[in-house]
């Protein structure tokens, strides 16, 4: 949150909105108490890619589990305590020197939130919408992934009920690290696909 | 559509920049409780947003625009009541175009396609939603999966109506989608049966 509760801004025309509508729907009886700060706990606090990390460093470690991940992400990532809206259907595509993925929502903004939590603003805008599925190997590497001419890219775009996470590559020189530290290594933006470790 | 330019990308932020995303967000999962709507009308409710407006407010905003749209069309709420504590206009989204569905036919239990089967989609222009993405309309693929049995979005979205049907991630190669000469590039979408016909 990055309201400034000392010197509060005059309400937006928006934030007039949002209060008209929450009042309206409280005096109805419909909005039951501390919903509103339970919901934004959950997914200021519960969620986000630090799950997803966890994931990776588990799969990087455990050759079973990988294989696990690969053959059945929902169950494997369930294994972790991971689950619930918008990661029912988990698929999880395996990064390799000569392969890159990286995911997609064209219609709206379809996410694994279990194991990364609510979108970023740029994954739900048009540009990365609109582009990824367009010109791929410009839009990585206008984000900051170049990839070489011969690494072949798979673009997944979330367009039904599936939901999908990038398992990166390990980076090189971590063979003596722990799990724990080698998630702290693992990015959002690795698992979604626009950087690679 | 294209021509949005660069992608504004950072590497961290905040879960929500301001409070009022946070209770906006909170709010469509009230009155999509209240009202119980479907994921394929709550996103049809942001798609019939005016698209000027759509394009130019962001995504909490669209799923207010949603709330407050399904709360009037379901009676919670007036758009007079909403205006008048706003202070000002509320934009909602347009009218249902489609007409509602009673009968959508009967559930698809089988697969039609297998993995490796040459499909391609039918040019499928609905009135209403449809999770169908436009730019693989009338475009030959591969399938690569075969996924789990859904409720076909275009049926859900107008009314209590359900078929159920198995979806597939079919694979289109660039140059079939965009014929520019791109090498080396997959796209993947994952589709209902309804929406693909033998290739």
């Amino acid at each position: 949150m990055s309201q400034d509760v000392h010197h509060p801004a005059a309400a937006s025309p928006v934030e007039r909105r949002v209060a008209a509508l929450q009042a309206l729907l409280t005096e109805r009886g419909l909005v039951p108490e501390g919903f509103i700060e339970e919901t934004t706990r959950r997914y200021e606090a519960e969620t986000g890619p630090m799950n997803g990390a966890k994931v990776v460093a588990r799969a990087w470690a455990d050759p079973e589990y990988k294989e696990r991940l690969l053959a059945d992400g929902t169950a494997a990532i369930a294994e972790l305590g991971f689950g619930g809206p918008e990661g029912d259907h988990m698929v999880v595509v395996e990064n390799t020197p000569a392969v890159h993925n990286v995911i997609v929502c064209t219609l709206c903004s379809c996410y694994p939130w279990p194991v990364l939590g609510l979108p970023p603003a740029w994954y739900k805008d048009p540009p990365y919408r609109a582009r990824m599925v367009r010109q791929p190997r410009a839009v990585l590497a206008e984000m900051g992934c170049p990839l070489p001419v011969e690494v072949e890219i798979r673009v997944w775009d979330s367009s039904a009920e599936v939901r999908y996470l990038v398992l990166p590559q390990r980076p090189p020189g971590t063979e003596d690290m722990t799990e724990s530290e080698l998630a702290a290594l693992v990015t959002r933006d690795s698992m979604i696909g626009v950087a690679r470790l | 559509m294209q021509g949005f330019g660069t992608v504004c990308h950072s590497p961290t932020e905040p879960v929500f920049h301001y409070r009022w995303e946070a209770v906006a967000r909170a709010l469509l999962g009230v009155v999509a409780g209240a009202v119980q709507a479907s994921g394929g009308e709550f996103r049809h409710a942001i798609e019939r947003m005016e698209p000027g407006h759509y394009l130019t407010s962001g995504y909490y905003e669209h799923w207010l625009t949603a709330a407050a749209t399904l709360a009037v069309e379901h009676g919670l709420v007036t758009r007079s009541e909403l205006e008048a504590r706003a202070g000002g206009r509320f934009p909602l989204s347009g009218p249902v175009l489609a007409p509602p569905i009673a009968d959508a036919g009967p559930d698809v239990g089988t697969p039609r396609f297998g993995v490796g089967d040459w499909v391609r989609v039918r040019e499928w222009h609905p009135p209403g939603h449809t999770r169908c993405p436009r730019y693989v309309r009338g475009k030959a693929g591969t399938v690569m999966r075969v996924d789990g049995i859904h409720s076909l979005p275009d049926v859900e979205a107008h009314g209590p109506a359900r078929r159920r049907e198995p979806t597939y991630s079919v694979r289109f190669g660039t140059a079939e989608l965009w014929g520019d000469g791109q090498r080396g590039a997959w796209v993947h979408v994952d589709l209902w049966d309804s929406y693909l016909e033998p290739s």
